[in-house]
């Protein structure tokens, strides 16, 4: 196994492509706030919402909690229902 | 590199992807049955398309080289008629002897319905009276983390299961912890938008380790990518992994998941004698 890259060295080889997929989040909810209509109550838009907010905390599992705001919750009593 | 795709859809794509992947390395794929994206009219028309994937298909891979092999089974999506998957579970039992099955597959959940799972529990008895090996489909999207529970928790009730010769396909980050962890293979797809990504798989193999994961594209006649597989070497290249780590991955590893089959008799192109 190879010496895995230092911190910063990941930084410079995914900043661009960051600020890339950044921008394109942010000019898709620009253009649904330049549409006609209101979609605040929109439940999809809360969990983007959610989603940003993960984005924002300092842990390394930001991705498998963001694929938890877009699931359906996991019944255990599934069998009975 | 020589590399399997051991979740492709190739009756859903042309001879040329056959040729290309042939020319990026490809030696074996798998192909599990499953929704040719409208429900089928009737039991008929599985049993003709289990012979292409069991007559057709082969002969199709052979003229690139490469072996193909499949999986037959009722998908998720056709499961919820529960009398119409039991026509078709009739007709299995002829095709999972034929020589290029490779077990009951691709089987699994959609929308986890209380008859997808009734359908689920007769597919899995079957395949455990003839003692196959199982390849499950899990849910998409927001259904993904509850179906694969689901699954896990089926398959835990059964002891005929031997979590080794299983596989869990589509798993993603927050599913493919619990299915490692109980001892099954994870099949991480490569697939646009709804699955995951090259580099989201090489994350997932620097958390979990290399044991036991199945990359593949699930290709099919959505827009899909058939030469994922290449792009998952390509990615792990870039960042650094060495070659013996990437052929784990891409070849050895379903290898030897393929070869607990007992249809699956494969010498690789390193295995054969090279000329004098």
């Amino acid at each position: 196994m190879p010496t895995p890259p230092a911190a910063n060295e990941i930084l410079d080889r995914e900043f661009l492509d960051l600020r890339a997929r950044l921008i394109d989040v942010a000019a898709a909810l620009d253009r649904i706030d330049r549409a006609e209509g209101a979609v605040l109550n929109d439940p999809r838009l809360g969990q983007i919402r959610q989603s940003l907010q993960i984005l924002s905390t300092d842990s390394a599992d930001r991705a498998e909690r963001i694929q938890m705001v877009f699931s359906l919750p996991y019944r255990e009593d599934w069998r009975q229902a | 590199m020589y590399f399997f795709d051991p979740h492709i859809h190739m009756a859903a794509r042309t001879t040329d992807d056959f040729q290309t992947l042939a020319k990026m390395g490809c030696v074996v794929v798998g192909e599990p049955a499953f929704w040719m994206g409208y429900d089928r009219s009737g039991a008929n028309s599985f049993y003709d398309y289990f012979r292409q994937l069991t007559e057709w298909e082969p002969k199709r891979a052979a003229n690139y080289g490469i072996r193909h092999h499949s999986w037959m089974g009722i998908n998720a999506k056709e499961a919820e008629d529960v009398g119409f998957a039991r026509e078709v579970i009739a007709t299995l039992p002829e095709f999972l002897q034929r020589p290029t099955v490779l077990g009951v597959g691709e089987i699994g959940l959609h929308k986890c319905t209380r008859n997808e799972v009734t359908t689920l529990l007769e597919l899995i008895d079957l395949g455990m009276k003839t003692k196959e090996q199982l390849l499950f489909h899990t849910p998409h999207l927001e259904d993904k983390y509850p179906g694969t529970r689901m699954i896990l928790d089926i398959l835990r009730g059964d002891s005929r299961v031997n979590h080794g010769r299983v596989c869990i396909d589509h798993c993603e980050e927050h599913t493919i912890r619990p299915v490692l962890e109980e001892g099954y293979w994870a099949g991480i797809t490569l697939y646009p938008v709804t699955k995951a990504n090259p580099q989201r798989a090489v994350d997932m193999v620097e958390i979990y380790g290399a044991e036991r994961i199945l990359v593949n594209s699930s290709a099919d006649w959505g827009p899909s990518d058939p030469f994922a597989v290449p792009a998952f070497i390509l990615a792990m290249r870039r960042r650094g992994h060495p070659a013996s780590r990437i052929r784990k991955l891409v070849y050895d590893n379903p290898l030897r998941f393929f070869r607990q089959s007992r249809n699956f008799r494969f010498a690789g192109p390193e295995e054969q004698p090279s000329e004098a």
